[in-house]
């Protein structure tokens, strides 16, 4: 991933440097690499947010931003990534364990997918596909939720998709910001 | 945007690894299946790995409901200036009318205290088991949970209800050691026994996962709900004890209602969970026995 270390001159970004190595303080790999996991993980902590809901309204946070990582950051994350982010997921959303782990296991490999079919892809595009999924996957979490006992209504979903739709663009700004986070140059000891 | 392995080349150990990934991948979702199919035909298998996580995310939990209440209040304060006024003729009017109902109630108490009597039953009070913030609920699923910073070392045990002070809020499903997982009453599969507060009117209140509860009446034939009627708990099969208020009447269908939960959840910031309620636990000898 990436480009190569020795950049040519002319063959640099706009503010690259920012995250080159500079006298005692270094990209740290450990860094880069924990960044998109922990920060989805983190957002699967949002049904202990202060929002205690009589409804579902919140949009499935951290499924959005796996999304947006894996849309704009490719390669961050892992084909296999669904499995473990989708397990702490399922210990806090209220859905049956095993709901995220099964979709967001999908979720990964229709993107790879979606990836080696498509050879570019712009912004609308980008939030077209995060449109199509989010609504796959909040139908098909509603149906195993009727599985374990909820009554079928699907329009109550609509609410939601809707919240949902209009706040992707928020979470790829969120990746861009923890992108910068995730190079950002640490101190290094010794 | 590529990722970095899209053409591997003529690298055998690039290509062994898209292949490894594409096979713990689909892993994931043979695994899934698997949790899924357990958790649908067992609910309670993993339980424990839900109640260690969420006693493990417990204090996220109370630093926001902390944060959720002095939001709240804040917000009150406002509207209270903005509608005072009129408030406060309301009140008088509400007073007024309360006063003469209060005075009606306790001749009513007494009466019902002497009769009580005269049949020889004494009523126990009840004690909360314990009282705990809401610390988390499901916002995204729709599965209708809550989560209460009060576990099984607080003496919390499945299946007792739980309840605001306003109104029923829900029962105890799972108990962490610290933190328990409540169904509220609005999900799919909670009943809650339910009469109408005056007159016999009894029937069943279903949750619809969107804040209010499909009530079906008991006796067919003519629909005497209407409009407004508040809902309290019947306590008919247990569980749940008489006259908690449940919920208030929004639509009348042709077989029953669809009515409002008068505790929301999100306006709650203390709840108490109860002891299970037997029939025969609160009608106790007179002479002074205790109870098995």
């Amino acid at each position: 991933m990436g480009r190569p270390a020795m950049a040519l001159k002319g063959d640099r970004l706009p503010g690259e440097d920012m995250f080159q190595r500079k006298l005692n303080r270094a990209p740290s790999p450990v860094l880069a690499t924990i960044v998109p996991w922990l920060s989805i993980a983190l957002l699967s902590l949002a049904p202990l947010s202060p929002i205690i809901a009589s409804a579902p309204v919140l949009p499935p946070l951290a499924f959005m931003l796996l999304i947006a990582w894996r849309l704009f950051r490719p390669g961050m994350l892992p084909l296999w990534a669904g499995a473990p982010l989708g397990f702490v997921d399922d210990l806090f959303s209220g859905q049956p364990i095993g709901s995220a782990v099964l979709l967001w296991s999908i979720t990964m490999i229709a993107l790879e997918a979606l990836d080696n079919w498509q050879r570019w892809r712009s912004f609308w595009q980008d939030w077209a596909v995060a449109i199509v999924l989010i609504a796959i996957y909040l139908a098909l979490a509603h149906m195993i939720a009727v599985m374990a006992g909820t009554i079928w209504y699907p329009s109550l979903l609509l609410p939601q998709l809707l919240i949902s739709v209009l706040s992707f663009p928020l979470f790829t700004r969120l990746v861009a910001i923890l992108d910068v986070l995730r190079r950002a140059r640490i101190k290094v000891l010794g | 945007m590529a990722s970095a392995e899209r053409r591997p080349g003529f690298s055998k150990r690039a290509h062994i690894s898209i292949f490894t990934s594409y096979v713990v991948a689909t892993g994931g979702i043979v695994l899934g299946v698997v949790l899924l199919l357990v958790s649908l035909f067992s609910p309670g298998s993993f339980a424990f790995a839900r109640n260690a996580a969420s006693d493990a995310a417990r204090p996220v939990g109370e630093v926001s409901a902390v944060a959720r209440n002095g939001s709240r209040s804040i917000i009150d304060v406002i509207t209270g200036y903005i509608e005072a006024g009129s408030k406060n003729a309301r009140l008088q009017e509400e007073l007024r009318l309360a006063r003469a109902k209060l005075a009606e109630a306790e001749a009513i108490q007494d009466e019902n205290r002497r009769l009580k009597q005269l049949l020889s039953l004494r009523e126990k009070e009840i004690r909360p088991v314990a009282s705990a913030r809401l610390i988390g609920s499901s916002p995204s699923s729709t599965r209708r949970f809550a989560l209460i910073g009060a576990g099984a070392s607080d003496g919390v045990v499945v299946g007792q209800p739980v309840r605001s002070a306003t109104g029923l809020v829900g029962r105890v499903l799972e108990t962490g050691r610290r933190t328990a997982r409540v169904l509220l009453i609005t999900d799919g599969q909670s009943i809650v026994p339910v009469r109408r507060i005056k007159g016999n009117v009894a029937g069943f209140a279903q949750g619809q996962a969107d804040g209010t509860l499909i009530v079906r009446l008991i006796e067919m034939g003519i629909n005497p709900l209407e409009k407004g009627d508040l809902l309290v708990t019947s306590g008919s099969g247990g569980l749940y004890r008489p006259n908690v208020p449940v919920a208030i009447v929004e639509n009348v269908t042709r077989d029953g209602a669809v009515a409002r939960i008068i505790s929301d959840p999100a306006a709650t910031d203390f709840v108490m969970v109860e002891p299970v309620w037997q029939p025969m636990t609160e009608l106790q000898p007179v002479d002074g026995e205790t109870p098995p």
